[in-house]
């Protein structure tokens, strides 16, 4: 899908946020001057291209007790990397997981980022992930502190 | 954070979807059994308590052109006030984490192409004087998810 200026300003203008009132489509649209009907064709067109993924709240995770989280890092060999990848997406504990690139100074290879109300949550979900994986060449970085935590401003850099 | 059963169940369903349709929130209100007002209340509400960081489009980067890449740099304990300064102030930067480890500041880079990451993390080089820093963009995503199960309280 190929975004049009005004494509981009929509991107824009729904990234900002959705207005907290009855029709909020229609807010924006007027903004932007175009018909409320226009912009839902517009949106539900981006959801469909996959470009937007949902119209949807972001939370503050500490504040509803996900206080813990743990960016666990693998050095997984290559040839099982696919098996591991489709074992570890199953989890719901599991939010994130990818493979990178590794570095002769850091030769990890596999990265899952793990949420859970506690430490120790987080540990066992560590080792159940190990078992699974039989990857005892692992390591779990705890995050002790968020020094930002934003939402992308796209078309804005 | 005081959260009732409806504040939950409210953004269980936030979360997951706002419906992309001329009245959005008597949508949601019909669903929990609440006025279309009180649901505009509590999310207010809720947005100004900073539960809700952001009620908006949830866009995928690399459908929108965009490169992502994680990054760690080593920071010497006293300067990580000042470094992460110099970090966040980067749009495209959004996360950034202290973990426990040689490489202890670990943030993510979205830009428009791999030239414009490489040189933000040459700007960051510069003005902090701090060489070691890995760059270790993804070569295959298997997951990700960005929803929590609100739960109730134990």
């Amino acid at each position: 899908m190929n975004l049009s200026e005004l494509d981009k300003q929509i991107v824009v203008e729904l990234q900002s946020g959705l207005p907290l009132v009855s029709r909020p489509f229609a807010v924006l649209a007027e903004r932007l001057g175009i018909s409320e009907e226009e912009l839902i064709s517009r949106v539900q067109a981006f959801q469909q291209a996959g470009i937007m993924r949902r119209i949807g709240a972001a939370l503050r995770h500490r504040r509803v007790g996900y206080t813990a989280n743990a960016m666990i890092v693998w050095q997984i060999p290559e040839e099982k990397i696919n098996a591991v990848g489709e074992q570890f997406s199953q989890l719901p504990e599991v939010t994130h997981c990818y493979q990178r690139v590794s570095l002769p100074q850091w030769p990890y290879n596999f990265y899952t980022m793990v949420h859970g109300h506690s430490r120790d949550e987080c540990q066992k979900i560590a080792e159940k992930l190990a078992q699974m994986a039989g990857c005892n060449n692992y390591r779990v970085l705890y995050s002790e502190a968020e020094l930002k935590k934003s939402s992308m401003k796209y078309f804005m850099d | 954070m005081q959260l009732d059963q409806i504040d939950r169940r409210l953004l269980n369903l936030v979360q997951a979807e706002v419906p992309i349709c001329p009245e959005p929130y008597k949508v949601l209100a019909e669903k929990l059994g609440i006025t279309e007002q009180e649901v505009l209340d509590r999310l207010a509400r809720l947005m100004q308590q900073d539960v809700i960081r952001r009620l908006g489009g949830v866009f995928d980067s690399r459908k929108l052109g965009y490169k992502g890449t994680l990054c760690a740099i080593k920071v010497p304990p006293e300067r990580i006030e000042e470094v992460a300064e110099v970090i966040n102030s980067y749009i495209g930067i959004t996360h950034n984490y202290l973990r426990e480890d040689d490489y202890n500041m670990w943030f993510t880079i979205l830009a428009r192409s791999p030239e414009k990451v490489q040189q933000i993390l040459n700007e960051i080089k510069e003005k902090t004087g701090i060489e070691d820093i890995i760059n270790l963009p993804a070569q295959r995503f298997f997951k990700v998810l960005v929803n929590f199960q609100v739960r109730d309280e134990e």
